[in-house]
């Protein structure tokens, strides 16, 4: 197979309206985000994706109170390529700034449209319409309806977005802005078909793989599998699966054939304890991130401080293994996948097996949650190969377990080593950080590859390259957030990105905001202790920006910090940081107790997100982020040996179960500022604040994730 | 390939298959209940729990053999009536879920635990859900639901 290549965006014939929202001007076409049907439902078409963070409910606010129908007649359509605006990845908490924004000015438009309608019809002026819940009403009572509008005018939508019209304020929302139910969950506690691992079709295929034993392995002989009757191999190179009328019979087929495979296996992983080693020593490309400079500052530093910091490899660990289902039709290709890029998978499976884009369509169906680049796109790979076998007939390839945990990428490895100057006032005068990573962008199409795993597993195919970390602005990948967003006056960040990858890497989460917040809100307490201040005071004293100050007074008064009786082996720890720097804002508390283990009892958060749609939907993603932190920065940690991963199930990758969950308390500080997501403001501080707070605990600074017994006696040992 | 009877919800299905097939798959394949959801097939993750003679347990390390003389109840099975069963009800009040798809399993743990402990402590609710796994970080939500669905069974019952 000849090496793939990837195919440019389509370009847009004529230009979009000035002023319009970025993925509205993208895809100015109304209809496409916004449909009425007769049944006196609003469909709306967004092309973000759910994955349990609550996006369509938000979205669905957005089209309710913008049009001024009630959210109970507003319906989210699945995002489908051949259909739904392009709107790229759902990640990087911009969903609702992105989608949102587009939404609403669509619909304004609409509503816009359909009022200079109505009033033609009744004999007034748009002005003087009142409107309710979609029925638009005349100064003499008569009235119509969106839906009586368009199905006298039914083109009425099927035009481009013009100018920009004003949009609600604020002030006058009456759906946006108020806790709003989610709209997916009664099916989720009624257990109906609702994932995409329920979907069946007629006639469909069950799909399993048979992965290689490791990273590098390479098939050397294949004897007899003896499978049942009907039950279908399919061989591409070092790419194995089965396909078979049940699930139940694949999985023993797939057995069969992995009893029968020999492989050929390569040491190529580094050594799982010594980490910090490999990040340092692996081939890397070094760029500046962050810098300004004042000699003059720097040369006033009485005092100088350093220190390592690192974390492990950690894993989605999703609740779910990912599931595709693909069927071929006289060469085309349709894809269900619950991948956060529905329109890169498409163009990356089309690039993999040499198809136009326009032969494949990929339908989004809801998967577990997801946190980051896991196996959903790569297991849709997986079952059009496998649907390739039986043209016409629909396949579904579902994951193992261990095959989640062994072969979804991870989050990388990260190193970080810092530096600060105090003066002798005990300011910080200058800061240096050094970053080792993996690079954290690697979903499908970046850098031009489609990076999906079967295709470094077929026949000819290459290993998916080094995962990139996206250009050197400081908040782009593995040095998310390694700017301290502290006013400092000689700054100087640098990213060391691995440009090998023995273990694959990704996007997950925060990025490398997780670690390097965490080393930032570390440091920042060593260098308060060598200052003599507290904590909190010492943030504030390097903060000038309102909105950062506030999140952490808040998030200090929630916890009453200072007035809490200090104990013998219960330490507290706050942690601090405005997401990419430039997105949301978070400050969080917590409280640990290191008695016999480490143990986060509570966690306090203060959150400005800008402005908020659904005020519950943030609190649950907030609340969601701060536990995940701490299971991430309490247990979670990747093993493997010089070949291959360990940590393949929940014994050998355990996480945080809900004897050792803490109470988690969120308090958002409203403001009138953008939207600008929650789903990943909590990562990094939270795990500041557990640090912190182990530190006040135990009396030793432990600067290797995770923080658990074992990583606190070694920090005992060496210091 | 043997004939198997089960009581699942109620009724009485019978399902041919090998004795060995974990009763997770023939739930979900042979009974299209699409509510016990498979998460890790080894006990692990409470994602495929349902309720066995009383108790909440994973199905999908339960073969179908063993199964077969005991009374069992799915996610699917607890609105039998139409309406929401209370815990399912109290789960959508505290809006207890982000993607859900451990949802199916703490709830059959929370009935389970509700029949034997009507009126459990924080504590004891949390142990109670120690097997179940969430990855988003619902716990603190599901907690609350769980004691909520506690004191609505508590007034259903007074009255
Ligand atoms: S799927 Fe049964 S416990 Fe995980
Ligand atoms: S809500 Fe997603 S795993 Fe629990």
């Amino acid at each position: 197979m000849s090496a793939p290549t990837f195919p440019a965006g389509a370009s847009t014939e004529t230009q979009p309206a000035a002023g319009l929202p970025p993925t509205l001007a993208a895809n100015p076409r109304l209809a496409r985000w916004l449909g009425f049907s007769a049944d006196g439902v609003v469909t709306i078409h967004s092309g973000k994706v759910e994955y349990g963070q609550g996006v369509w409910t938000a979205l669905a606010q957005v089209a309710a109170e913008e049009l001024g129908v009630s959210l109970s007649r507003v319906v989210v359509a699945p995002v489908i390529t051949s259909d739904s605006p392009d709107e790229g990845i759902t990640s990087g908490s911009r969903s609702v700034e992105e989608s949102g924004a587009s939404l609403r000015q669509a619909c304004a438009q609409a509503r816009s449209l359909m009022l200079g309608v109505a009033a033609v019809t009744l004999g007034t002026t748009a002005e003087r319409l009142v409107v309710e819940d979609g029925q638009l009403t005349g100064p003499d009572g008569t009235a119509v309806t969106y839906w009586s509008v368009l199905a006298a005018h039914p083109g009425l939508l099927e035009r481009d977005a013009g100018e920009p019209v004003p949009e609600k304020a604020m002030g006058s929302w009456s759906v946006a802005g108020r806790s709003a139910a989610r709209l997916d969950l009664p099916d989720k506690v009624s257990g109906r078909p609702r994932f995409i691992h329920d979907l069946r079709l007629p006639g469909m295929l069950y799909g399993r793989i048979v992965r290689p034993p490791a990273p590098a392995a390479r098939l050397a002989g294949l004897a007899d599998p003896c499978l049942p009757p009907g039950v279908i191999l399919v061989r591409d190179g070092s790419f194995l699966g089965v396909l078979a009328g049940a699930d139940r019979e694949a999985v023993q087929s797939a057995a069969l054939v992995a009893k029968a495979a020999r492989w050929e296996v390569s040491e190529t992983l580094p050594d799982c304890d010594d980490l910090a080693s490999f990040l340092r020593n692996a081939p890397a490309e070094t760029v500046v991130v962050g810098e300004h400079r004042d000699e003059r500052a720097a040369a006033s530093a009485a005092t100088t401080l350093a220190a390592e910091f690192t974390r492990p490899y950690i894993a989605h660990a999703s609740m779910a293994p990912s599931c595709a289902l693909a069927r071929w039709d006289s060469g085309s290709l349709m894809i269900w996948s619950h991948s956060q890029g529905p329109f890169a998978l498409r163009d990356a499976i089309a690039a993999g097996l040499g198809l136009d884009p326009a032969q494949v369509v990929v339908q989004h169906a809801e998967g577990a949650g997801a946190y980051g680049h896991n196996g959903a796109d790569d297991v849709a790979l997986d079952a059009a190969l496998l649907a390739r076998a039986v043209p016409g007939r629909p396949v579904r390839v579902l994951w193992a377990r261990e095959d989640e945990m062994a072969w979804a990428p991870y989050g990388s490895a990260m190193l970080a080593r810092l530096e600060a100057g105090l003066d002798a006032a005990g300011t910080i005068v200058s800061w240096r950080q050094d970053v080792w990573s993996g690079g954290y962008i690697g979903r499908p199409g970046t850098g031009g590859q489609p990076r999906l795993l079967a295709l470094s597993h077929i026949e000819g195919g290459q290993p998916i390259p080094a995962a990139l970390d996206g250009p050197p602005t400081g908040a782009i990948g593995s040095t998310r957030n390694a700017v301290p967003g502290y006013d400092i006056p000689d700054l100087l960040i640098t990213r060391h990105r691995l440009l090998t990858m023995p273990i694959r890497t990704s996007s997950q989460r925060s990025l490398g905001a997780f670690l390097n917040v965490f080393a930032i809100e570390s440091f920042m307490d060593e260098l308060a202790a060598a200052a003599g201040r507290d904590p909190v005071d010492f943030r504030l004293a390097h903060l000038r920006d309102p909105r950062a100050r506030r999140v952490i007074e808040q998030a200090a008064g929630l916890a009453d910090w200072g007035a809490r009786p200090r104990s013998e082996s219960i330490g507290y720890g706050i942690g601090f940081a405005r997401y990419k720097g430039v997105a949301g804002y978070c400050a969080a508390v917590a409280e640990v107790e290191a008695e016999y283990d480490i143990r986060v009892r509570r966690l306090w958060l203060a959150v400005d997100v800008g402005r908020v749609i659904n005020p519950d939907g943030v609190i649950n993603q907030v609340e969601g982020g701060a536990i995940q932190s701490a299971s991430w920065a309490l247990k979670e940690r990747v093993r493997f040996d010089r070949t291959a991963i360990t940590s393949v199930n929940w014994d050998t990758y355990p996480i945080l179960r809900f004897s050792e969950v803490p109470q988690v308390q969120v308090r958002i500080v409203a403001s009138p500022e953008r939207e600008s997501g929650a789903g990943e403001v909590a990562q990094g501080p939270v795990a500041g604040a557990i640090g912190n707070a182990v530190a006040a605990a135990v009396g030793v600074r432990v600067r290797d994730l995770p923080l658990t017994a074992e990583q606190v006696g070694r920090a005992i040992e060496a210091g | 390939m043997e004939e198997h009877h089960l009581r699942v919800n109620g009724a009485t299905h019978s399902v041919t298959c090998d004795p060995g097939t974990p009763l997770l798959d023939v739930l979900r394949a042979d009974l299209q209940l699409a509510g016990p959801r498979f998460g890790c097939g080894m006990g692990l993750c409470g994602a495929c729990f349902v309720i066995v003679d009383g108790h909440a347990r994973s199905s999908c390390d339960l073969p179908v053999w063993a199964a077969q003389q005991s009374e069992i109840t799915t996610v699917d099975g607890l609105a039998a009536t139409g309406a929401l069963h209370a815990v399912q009800q109290a789960f959508l009040d505290s809006q207890a879920a982000q993607c859900g798809y451990c949802t199916s399993g703490m709830i059959m743990s929370t009935v389970a635990l509700l029949a034997e402990n009507p009126a459990p402590s924080e504590q004891q609710v949390r142990n109670a859900l120690e097997g179940n796994l969430c990855r988003c970080g619902t716990h603190q939500r599901i907690v609350a639901a769980v004691l909520a669905a506690a004191r609505r069974l508590a007034a259903e019952a007074a009255r």
